[in-house]
């Protein structure tokens, strides 16, 4: 596994970036990711998404999918795709320090 | 992790790059087991930020009308992927067991039924069509068909709006 400097800090990731530990995460490397990814400032609506990400993670064990922040987190797709354009699964997962979802649906 | 290099900051490439990518899904079945591969491709190449497109066709309608899109079914008959007997397939029930089989696989998978799975696509934003001539065929009206469908289209206008996609038929 590489391991990458990000805001300073050395950072465990995967060849595609993505971090690996969960524990090397936290809210101001958030606001790193999602600069350097191009999503910006992160506002409240952005944190709900990742909040729900990384506790979701907690319980499951995966990242969830789209469908699963929809339907479980409470927050619609159409929001997803305005918050964390085009890739919406791929780039929450990034900024909320989680592998990027393994499931299709 | 003493192997492990220090690598200047990585971060992973979106892709996000102006791309004029399109993909396009024709639906021609109406079995259960036939409609879901559409769906799920559909559904990942949004994710992906792609252009998406459906067409209904033929049996295909049966995904989208309104009375049947609910309860589609999945027939063992003539299908060898089932390893079943051959003899066995057309009895009666089997194809209602194997449909409720299938349908509760789907939904230990958490894999939403017919109807939601369209209402999540089209909130990927994909397009949905209903071809004119089966509508013409099945005598379907607009209240007859799923209410988030895009149009009815005519096979040249569908031609014309994915030009430059990928397309295929299922």
């Amino acid at each position: 596994m590489p391991v990458t400097t990000i805001a300073d800090r050395e950072i465990h990731v995967d060849d595609d970036g993505f971090l690996t530990e969960f524990d090397e995460w936290d809210e101001d490397l958030a606001k790193t990711l999602a600069t350097a990814i191009g999503i910006g400032d992160l506002t409240e609506d952005h944190w709900k998404v990742i909040t729900f990400l990384r506790s979701d993670f907690q319980e499951q064990g995966e990242t969830p999918t789209l469908r699963r922040v929809s339907v479980v987190g409470g927050i619609p797709t159409k929001s997803l795709f305005q918050l964390f354009p085009k890739k919406p699964a791929r780039k929450m997962s990034y900024v909320a320090g989680l592998q990027k979802p393994k499931g299709c649906i | 992790m003493t192997t492990s290099e220090t690598a200047p900051t990585m971060v992973p490439d979106f892709g996000d790059e102006e791309s004029d990518r399109k993909i396009a899904f024709v639906c021609s079945k109406g079995s259960l087991d036939m409609a879901y591969p559409a769906l799920v491709m559909a559904s990942g190449a949004l994710e992906q930020g792609i252009e998406t497109h459906i067409f209904f066709t033929f049996w295909g309608m049966d995904m989208i009308n309104k009375k049947t899109m609910g309860n589609l079914h999945f027939s063992p008959v003539g299908n060898p992927a089932t390893h079943m007997p051959a003899a066995l397939a057309p009895l009666p029930g089997m194809q209602a067991m194997a449909t409720k089989q299938m349908k509760k696989t789907l939904e230990d998978l958490k894999i939403p039924d017919v109807p939601s799975f369209l209402e999540h696509l089209s909130d990927m934003g994909c397009k949905m069509w209903a071809c004119q001539m089966s509508v013409d065929m099945f005598s379907l009206t607009e209240d007859a068909m799923y209410d988030r469908l895009d149009g009815i289209l005519n096979v040249a206008d569908f031609i014309e709006i994915i030009d430059g996609a990928q397309t295929m038929l299922i």
